[in-house]
């Protein structure tokens, strides 16, 4: 039987609230949104933190807002709300494609956006796809609000530039018209971290590639990206030439590590394979979208 | 801590430690054993009942967080003394064997039901796709929900 460490509760009525409690109790509290990850480290006594600060009950961090210029995602909303959300797959179908395949159908119910970017697991699928997109990372400390590249976000498995007395509040992505994105995971069974995964966000103008991000996450990617293959593609045709060879940059600079869901060679073909897959599949959804408008 | 809790439409106040997982709540303290406690690490789904309007994994969520929601059960999906449909359909396809998943599996059924009153049989198995048959028993578990979703339309 798992059960966690005697732990103090305690539950925000505001962000404010919140961000005082957080300085209140100091480095050993926790933020406690859908638990899905830091309730089974508790049970497992990996994680024993003093005091769980519930923020479940702020509901002005639960939005998907999208209006002409952007799209923002409060850091409460639910996987199941990203994925459910037709106006996110409309302008980025890489989180429709990510949260397709994060965890289950029930866990999505519960586990939470802001939750898993800032459990920072280097599998974790939507750390990739917002790096892929080039979210921006909304931190609200007592000291006022500032904001973080998604590329800039993790400094390492597992660390976020979160500070103790911080929360993370909200992603937003630019809405950029003549794009198309995508996301694919290799996964040994529904509820599984990936193998590998990539995820690629692409604009176009003509044939040509105007911009282009691309995420990946359990492969050892350095803040789950790949700028060599983005530099590489920029502003050339978008063909298959062109993605199987920025597949071969990408995966040169991961560095996957061997494990119980692979080894290294085969996560590194992965790396390969996906990048010059999605790369596909965003660029025919952009010219979809482009014929379409 | 005190929560109140409205379990199955009836309200259950309770001193808790902020430890206690929602399962344990659900099954120690008020004694309600038809959840079940399967492999402790969210994986399986035994323990899925509905937090609010969602099924949820409650081994995966403090008792504390229920605190002034409500809770749905397999004791509470029969309505006026007749089974849900779901629950019928498993009757009829033989939609269990050893039963343990069955309550978990029952209330996602319902839920995809209200979202989807007549999902195909890949959808069913979409829905259920985090919860564990160790029986195996997926085939008449799809069959049991596709004969709750024909046989739905004369109920609410």
């Amino acid at each position: 039987m798992q059960v966690p460490a005697h732990v103090e509760y305690e539950r925000a009525r505001s962000v404010e609230h919140a961000l005082s409690l957080l300085s209140r109790y100091g480095p050993e509290a926790r933020i406690l949104a859908g638990g899905h990850s830091l309730i089974p480290m508790m049970k497992l006594r990996i994680a024993q933190p003093e005091v769980l600060i519930d923020i479940n009950g702020l509901t002005d961090l639960c939005h998907i807002n999208v209006s002409d210029q952007e799209l923002l995602i409060g850091s409460l909303a639910r996987h199941s709300q990203l994925l459910d959300c037709e106006a996110v797959g409309e302008h980025y179908a890489i989180l429709r494609d990510a949260e397709n395949v994060i965890a289950d159908p029930i866990v999505r119910n519960w586990g939470t956006v802001g939750g898993s970017l800032c459990q920072a697991d280097p599998s974790e699928d939507l750390s990739a796809a917002f790096a892929a997109v080039k979210g921006i990372m909304v931190i609200r400390g007592q000291d006022g609000t500032r904001t973080v590249s998604a590329r800039e976000f993790h400094t390492g498995p597992y660390e976020t530039v979160v500070g103790p007395g911080e929360i993370l509040v909200e992603i937003r992505l630019p809405v950029r018209p003549g794009g198309g994105s995508g996301y694919l995971k290799v996964a040994r069974r529904v509820g599984d971290w990936p193998v590998g995964a990539v995820g690629a966000a692409l604009w176009l103008d003509g044939d040509v590639i105007t911009d282009v991000g691309i995420g990946l996450a359990a492969v050892g990617a350095r803040h789950f990206a790949a700028p060599e293959a983005e530099d590489y593609l920029r502003g050339r045709p978008a063909t298959q030439e062109h993605f199987a060879r920025a597949g071969e940059i990408a995966a040169e600079s991961c560095q996957p590590i061997a494990d119980q869901r692979g080894p290294a060679d085969y996560k590194r073909h992965l790396a390969r394979e996906l990048t010059a897959r999605v790369l596909a599949i965003a660029a025919r959804r952009a010219y979809d979208q482009g014929s379409a408008g | 801590m005190r929560v109140t809790i409205t379990v199955n439409g009836t309200e259950h106040s309770r001193d808790v430690e902020p430890r206690l997982l929602l399962i344990h709540f659900l099954r120690d303290d008020l004694g309600l054993t038809g959840s079940h406690w399967g492999c402790d690490t969210s994986n399986c789904g035994a323990c899925v009942v509905w937090l609010d309007e969602t099924p949820v994994k409650s081994c995966t969520v403090l008792a504390v967080m229920a605190d002034g929601r409500r809770v749905l059960t397999v004791e509470g999906l029969a309505r006026n003394g007749e089974l849900d449909p779901v629950q019928q359909g498993f009757a009829a396809c033989h939609g269990l064997q050893c039963g343990f998943c069955t309550p978990g599996m029952m209330l996602t059924a319902r839920w995809l039901l209200d979202r989807n009153p007549h999902p195909t049989a890949g959808e069913v198995r979409a829905a259920i796709s985090g919860q564990i048959c160790r029986c195996t028993g997926y085939e008449n578990i799809v069959r049991s929900v596709l004969w709750a979703s024909d046989h739905q339309d004369s109920r609410s």
